[in-house]
């Protein structure tokens, strides 16, 4: 409470807190929901996934930090055994969203696109993190979908995330994680070793030879890792950083701009199986590279394009 | 023996290349960091969970899945569907470039439709076959091949270039905590702003290739 209380802590700090707290509720919801479920077939193991990371997520700021490290490592030892299992699902029939269709109709955008809007308001018009606009967002769809149809009562909203979260599974938490190894890595000093192997290649202070070497590098490790998230963080801090950053590059521009360098990477791979392989059974086609087939010109076009993009405003 | 803290970095791209799974990945790259730079047991629980914490962040999904499902519930998809529907007789080219742009538009505010198996399969497919069946109404299966490749692109080309135009979603996350990790502290709002450009640019030249695709399919497999 001391936390909430204290005048040295931001307004934007105090509700993003609360926001973890929330979102701490929901998985532990899902925890608890998935231990009562006969028919889940690991129930135990799903338990821990979910309530380990609700924990470490509201608790987060009070809890001693070798706690919560080893909270996530308890969380990441169900799925590694391949313990976190989807139990009883109640996913609305067709008819069932078609009749909804019929009564709400188009206004089912409103709420749809309330959270987008929310964190946009958040983040140019006051000092309150953005993820607290969303938050706001969430809160006022809620609302207005509980106007639209009397079915909708606070519990459905529970029961559909904890059936998305179950469906989306253990991998969910994959972008969380890397954020977190990127912090491992950076403590231990990976970065400079690889900045001083680059070094040799890259001469120092050569901005544009760097740009260009971070950016085709993320498309090659996205390419081979099938995964921009996993990219990022190490070439971030293996390149990015050491290579060009350290020159007085925007990080903002060259930042970011490497991550889409790397989705151009993963539109050419077939490591990204869920968007480029899987798709290609589910449309029943006869070529297994039919769909990458399509984006490469896309792909290659926008890496040359977004190189240009960020040696211009460098 | 510097080299040795590189173990982590090669385990991620060796674990990915070799589709094991994610989470082990993770797992082992930072407990292998962690005990060759000498940060020990006690070094490795408390980056972990300094880390873990600093990036909850990116959880915010979560709170956005409150709503995600009971959207689906009470017809999202269908009124998506309802609305391309309206647009009768025109190409396949052009009802690619409808998708793309109507997908490119809900993707920045963060809402999907449920993508290759829930939307392009289901809804867009049919349609395209209606648009590209000859006199005999019959595709003939080389353009509905090139057909399906198209529709699964667009699918993938403008959600990833527009995902990132969502103040609060995880690649800009992840950006920012990565860079803030190595000192450098940016908004989210201005990660977005960059893209806007680069999204748009995706957008335009996809609709653009695929048009002129479409047009030189159309003239060689539709007869009249």
């Amino acid at each position: 409470m001391t936390y909430f209380l204290s005048p040295d802590v931001t307004l934007s700090a105090k509700l993003l807190e609360c926001v973890y707290i929330i979102i701490g509720l929901i998985t532990i919801h899902a925890g608890i929901k998935n231990l009562l479920d006969k028919e889940n077939p690991a129930r135990i193991g799903t338990f821990i996934f979910w309530t380990s990371f609700g924990i470490v997520c509201s608790l987060g700021r009070w809890l001693p930090t070798q706690v919560s490290g080893l909270l996530v490592i308890i969380m990441c030892l169900p799925p590694i055994f391949k313990r976190v299992k989807v139990g009883k699902v109640n996913a609305p029939t067709k008819e069932y969203s078609r009749q909804q269709y019929e009564k709400i109709g188009m206004k089912i955008f409103v709420p749809a696109l309330l959270m987008g809007i929310m964190s946009l308001c958040f983040a140019l018009l006051t000092k309150i993190s953005a993820l607290v606009g969303v938050t706001v967002g969430v809160f006022i769809a809620m609302i207005i979908l509980m106007i639209y149809s009397s079915d909708n009562k606070p519990q459905t909203f529970l029961h559909d995330s904890e059936r998305f979260l179950s469906m989306m599974g253990p991998l969910c938490m994959l972008p969380q994680l890397l954020g977190a190894l990127g912090g491992v890595f950076t403590a231990a000093g990976v970065g400079e070793v690889i900045g001083n192997m680059v070094s040799t290649v890259v001469p120092a202070g050569n901005v544009t030879l760097g740009i260009i070497v971070f950016a085709i590098g993320m498309v090659l490790f996205t390419a081979i890792m099938g995964n921009a998230y996993g990219a990022i963080t190490v070439m971030t801090i293996g390149i990015g950083a050491p290579c060009v950053l350290a020159y007085g590059a925007d990080p903002v521009v060259v930042g970011m701009i490497a991550l889409t360098c790397g989705f151009c990477g993963t539109l050419m791979t077939p490591m990204a199986a869920n968007f480029n392989i899987v798709p290609v059974a589910i449309l029943d086609m006869k070529n297994r590279f039919g769909v990458i087939k399509n984006q490469v010109v896309i792909a290659l076009t926008m890496l040359v394009l977004q190189i240009i993009y960020m040696l211009v405003l460098k | 023996m510097e080299y040795l803290k590189l173990i982590g970095i090669l385990i991620v791209i060796a674990g990915f290349a070799l589709k094991l799974d994610s989470i082990l990945i993770i797992f082992l790259a930072a407990v292998s960091t962690a005990l060759v730079s000498g940060l020990g047991i006690s070094g490795l629980l408390e980056a972990f969970g300094t880390n873990f914490v600093s990036n909850r962040s990116m959880a915010i999904f979560i709170m956005i899945l409150l709503v995600t499902g009971t959207l689906e519930r009470n017809g999202l998809r269908e009124a998506a569907a309802a609305f391309i529907r309206k647009f009768k007789n025109v190409t396949v080219g052009r009802l690619i470039c409808i998708y793309g742009a109507m997908r490119a538009f809900f993707g920045a505010f963060n809402v999907g439709f449920g993508g290759h198996a829930g939307f392009i399969r289901p809804v867009l497919l049919p349609m395209e076959e209606g648009a590209a069946e000859d006199e005999n109404g019959e595709v003939n299966p080389e353009y509905l091949e090139e057909i399906k490749g198209m529709s699964a692109a667009i699918e993938n080309i403008t959600w990833f270039f527009f995902q990132v135009l969502f103040v609060g979603g995880s690649g800009a996350l992840l950006v920012q905590s990565t860079l803030s990790g190595l000192g450098y502290e940016v908004e989210l709002i201005d990660l977005a702003k960059v893209e806007i450009p680069v999204a748009l640019t995706a957008l335009v030249l996809s609709c653009i290739y695929f048009l002129l695709k479409d047009k030189k399919l159309r003239a060689k497999y539709k007869k009249h």
